[in-house]
């Protein structure tokens, strides 16, 4: 196999920090090559290289199709065929389909714009992924799913050569990851290298042939797909290994707290009976789309089930807004904490008191400093939540810390029963496993716990008891260890 | 009729230009049978000239939206370009060209002064603009001392009048300045926005700026290229609100920005830039010239006017707010 892109000794440094030390790596005409590595392991600093936006330090070496680039930058990369596309996609919603896939077309100097031209580009370009969409849609209107094809179509459009695809499968369903996964192939075929940078270990050793481990800036080695398993990689990831095994029915469980029976909505989930006993921890999986977060937000008050019943506590009651659930000692803590769980441009003082300003309110409704500072540290201290000055805005936590901060912030309501959806998207193993940590020590406490995860070793090797749903209905309930991994995984996809 | 052309019949049906389009031939109907003289070649012509100003800055304003960006120091820049370009003409004399390079001269610069403190000092587009409106009006307020100027040069005065003709007993209308300078803005500004590169790198930019630096478009030089084509536009919007005053008056002008930021709205651009277009504005004009005309002939006290503009105003934005959320769920269904 001829070798497309080769470098060695490459180092980077920001300020005093070694961002990236002495890097060699290859890359081969037609592979499919994962880059993995937990945050600030220098995976995004690795990616600028060879694109270009930065530059290694003097003493590295890059040579793409056998040619040496001592100053390789953007403009070269693109011309030699090297196209990143970025989570965030970098489409521009308000253009067409046509255009955003023949980008290319409208920079340079003044010119007219050749419609019909663009249009054809396009055409071909998604005739030879086999994707069809209305040239002359706008993207805004797609799918991410849609959309991360035509970013796709927008590299090959500029002849790609090496596609690069940072966490291209963070917002995808399973479905669309496996459809995915067939085009990544397809590209292989057609002699493109990609390289996918991604956390799900499990995708990545379905997809790649090559996997690169980057921990702390330097390589810790490149090794063929086969011969790892997910537990390997994580230990060559962190340096840490994470022998997880299936919990036993938590034999202390202690009385159902929230009881469900028939529960339905309309066009969303139906017949969905289950308990939560306090003490226990419970995994829900399914697909995107399964209702599995409809069921939550239900639960949460936030969509009101059209049938059947919620009893907590032994007593019917009603939810028809979150603000009820809350009052009932219900918290949930939604999947997507950078949008809806966090105020990220305030201080952890501020997003950890959010839910409980009224308990630190005074006799003249103003709040209590004093109380707030003792509320805050209690917190902080408990979770174990790093952060020099609780003053400090979120923002500035890692994600493993932002995620904490979350939990704080509804653990602080003293909550019956606590729901959280995808606790563990975009936070490092490590610190995965300090939420993990946390999750126990909640159930320990007399906390009836819902986990709602994509992930089925998380499910399986975290939970007591685990639920899948499949198309709005509740499809098992089973002990942790009476299943397996495999078991699961074909409830989830049958 | 050819496939594309029912396909993008279906997409203009559900656009916000199909039901403005709707909205104003409904209101002109009405009009027009309220009142004989709303439909009348008479006051098409007034409407046209009289609205031309407001016209030719929302085409600057639309520019400056659709790249993310926002002005509204416009009307300042048009008082200073108009004072200085025709006193200049009085005292040295000038022609048409004359006058018109000046005016385009200093709109431009007065604009590219704006790119430039939004774009080196990172400063919000509004703040910057609040602040050139003030010290532009203020300079020239203190320099002028809010003097008018009554004398223009004659031909200046007297304006221009092409393609003459007849039209019912005893008139005759023809193109004047306003309505010749208000029809090659429009013309200029589909061109720039549609037929050409930079027009969709503006577009593009304001969907994703992220994306347009990461694309290496050159950012700054379209910022610069956005504000110096507000400017150029209120420095000839100036000029032909002069020649219809037959007058300059440094303290008019300002404090109708909210005008042209109706009409460019109400036309569907949003202020979170990267939509919008030159149909839309030429709609959201007429929507609100036919309004503020159908006040006047209806007999309403003209009191009204600035209450039914901000109501046309917010229901054209619920719409637009309202069909894209459901368009977005229907998306998610699917």
């Amino acid at each position: 196999m001829a070798t497309f892109l080769e470098m060695s000794g490459i180092s980077k440094r920001f300020g005093g920090v070694h961002a990236l030390r002495n890097i060699d790596l290859t890359l081969e005409v037609g592979e499919v090559h994962c880059l993995v590595g937990e945050n600030g392991s220098g995976k995004s600093t690795l990616i600028k290289i060879i694109s270009g936006v930065e530059a290694a330090e003097p003493g590295g070496r890059i040579a793409i199709s056998g040619k040496e680039y001592p100053k390789l930058n953007p403009v070269y990369s693109t011309h030699c065929g090297i196209q990143v596309i970025y989570q965030d996609l970098s489409l521009f919603p308000n253009l067409t389909v046509a255009e955003n896939i023949a980008m290319a077309h409208h920079l340079g100097g003044l010119h007219s714009v050749n419609w019909a031209a663009m249009r054809a580009i396009a055409k071909a370009t998604m005739a030879k992924i086999g994707v069809e969409f209305d040239p002359d849609t706008k993207v805004s209107e797609l799918s991410i799913a849609g959309r991360q094809l035509i970013a796709i179509c927008r590299a090959l459009a500029a002849d790609a050569k090496l596609l690069i695809m940072d966490e291209p499968t963070a917002s995808l369903t399973r479905h669309e990851v496996n459809a995915l996964i067939e085009l990544v192939s397809e590209l292989k075929r057609a002699g493109i290298c990609v390289v996918f940078v991604s956390h799900r270990l499990d995708e990545v050793l379905e997809i790649a042939e090559r996997v690169t481990v980057l921990r702390d800036g330097a390589k810790v080695g490149t090794f063929a797909a086969d011969t790892i398993d997910g537990r390997k990689l994580s230990h060559l990831m962190t340096g840490k290994s994470f022998e997880y095994q299936v919990q036993a029915p938590e034999l202390a469980a202690g009385p159902v707290v929230l009881e469900v029976e028939g529960l339905g909505r309309e066009g969303e989930y139906e017949d969905v009976s289950l308990r939560l006993r306090a003490g226990e921890v419970v995994g829900l999986t399914g697909l995107l789309g399964s209702g599995r977060t409809e069921l939550a937000l239900s639960l949460f008050g936030m969509k009101p089930p059209d049938r059947g019943t919620i009893v907590l506590d032994g007593r019917p009651i009603a939810l028809r807004t979150n603000a009820e659930a809350i009052h009932r000692g219900i918290a949930y803590v939604s999947e997507d904490r950078l949008t809806l769980g966090l105020i990220l441009n305030q201080s952890v003082t501020a997003n950890v008191t959010l839910t409980v300003l009224e308990r630190l309110a005074s006799a003249f409704g103003l709040i209590a400093a004093r109380a707030r500072q003792t509320h805050v540290a209690r917190w902080v201290a408990e979770l174990g939540i790093k952060v020099s000055n609780p003053a400090n805005a979120v923002k500035t936590l890692s994600g493993g810390n932002q995620q904490r901060v979350v939990l704080a912030k509804w653990m602080a309501t003293n909550p019956r029963v606590l729901i959280l959806d995808s606790p563990t998207v975009g936070v490092d193993i490590s610190a995965k496993d300090g939420i993990y940590e946390i999750i126990r020590r909640l159930a320990h406490d007399g906390v009836a716990v819902l986990m709602i995860s994509d992930e089925i070793p998380e499910v399986l090797y975290h939970s007591h008891r685990v639920l899948v749903m499949r198309e709005g209905r509740l499809t098992t309930d089973v002990a942790a260890a009476a299943t397996s991994e495999d078991a699961l995984r074909l409830a989830v996809n049958a | 009729m050819p496939e594309s052309h029912i396909a993008s019949f279906g997409r203009f049906r559900r656009s916000h230009e199909f039901w403005l389009l709707i909205v104003i031939l409904g209101l002109c109907a009405s009009l027009g049978f309220a009142n004989a003289q709303f439909l009348t070649m008479q006051n098409l012509f007034d409407l046209l000239t009289s609205y031309a100003f407001v016209g030719i800055l929302a085409l600057g304003l639309l520019v400056v939206l659709i790249a993310g960006g926002i002005d509204i120091s416009f009307t300042a820049t048009a008082s200073v370009a108009q004072y200085i370009t025709l006193s200049i003409a009085n005292a040295y004399g000038a022609n048409w060209i004359g006058v018109f390079a000046i005016a385009i001269g200093i709109g431009g610069a007065l604009g590219a002064l704006n790119a430039i403190f939004i774009q080196k000092f990172r400063i919000p587009s509004i703040i910057v603009s609040v602040a050139t409106l003030n010290i532009f009006y203020g300079l020239l307020i203190f320099f002028t001392g809010g003097k008018y100027i009554y004398s223009l040069p004659d031909w200046f005065a007297a304006g221009i009048f092409w393609f003459e003709f007849e039209w019912g007993k005893d008139s005759s209308y023809g193109v004047n300045l306003q309505i010749l300078a208000l029809a090659l803005a429009f013309l200029v500004t589909w061109l720039l926005l549609n037929r050409t590169n930079i027009g969709r790198q503006i577009y593009a930019l304001g969907g994703n700026a992220d994306a347009a630096q990461r694309l290496g478009f050159h950012i700054f030089g379209l910022n610069i290229l956005v504000y110096c084509y507000m400017g150029v536009m209120a420095g000839i919007a100036s000029l032909i609100q002069a020649q219809l005053a037959q007058s300059v008056a440094p303290t008019v002008l300002v404090g109708k920005e909210l005008d042209v930021v109706a009409a460019v709205v109400i036309g569907g651009a949003s202020l979170m830039g990267g939509t919008g277009t030159v149909l839309g504005t030429f709609l959201g004009l007429t929507l609100l010239a036919v309004l503020q005309n159908g006040i006047i002939l209806l007999g309403i006290s003209s009191y009204w006017s600035p209450f039914f503009v901000g109501l046309v105003i917010l229901i054209s934005v619920s719409a637009t707010a309202w069909s894209q959320r459901e368009r977005r769920t229907r998306g998610a269904r699917r």
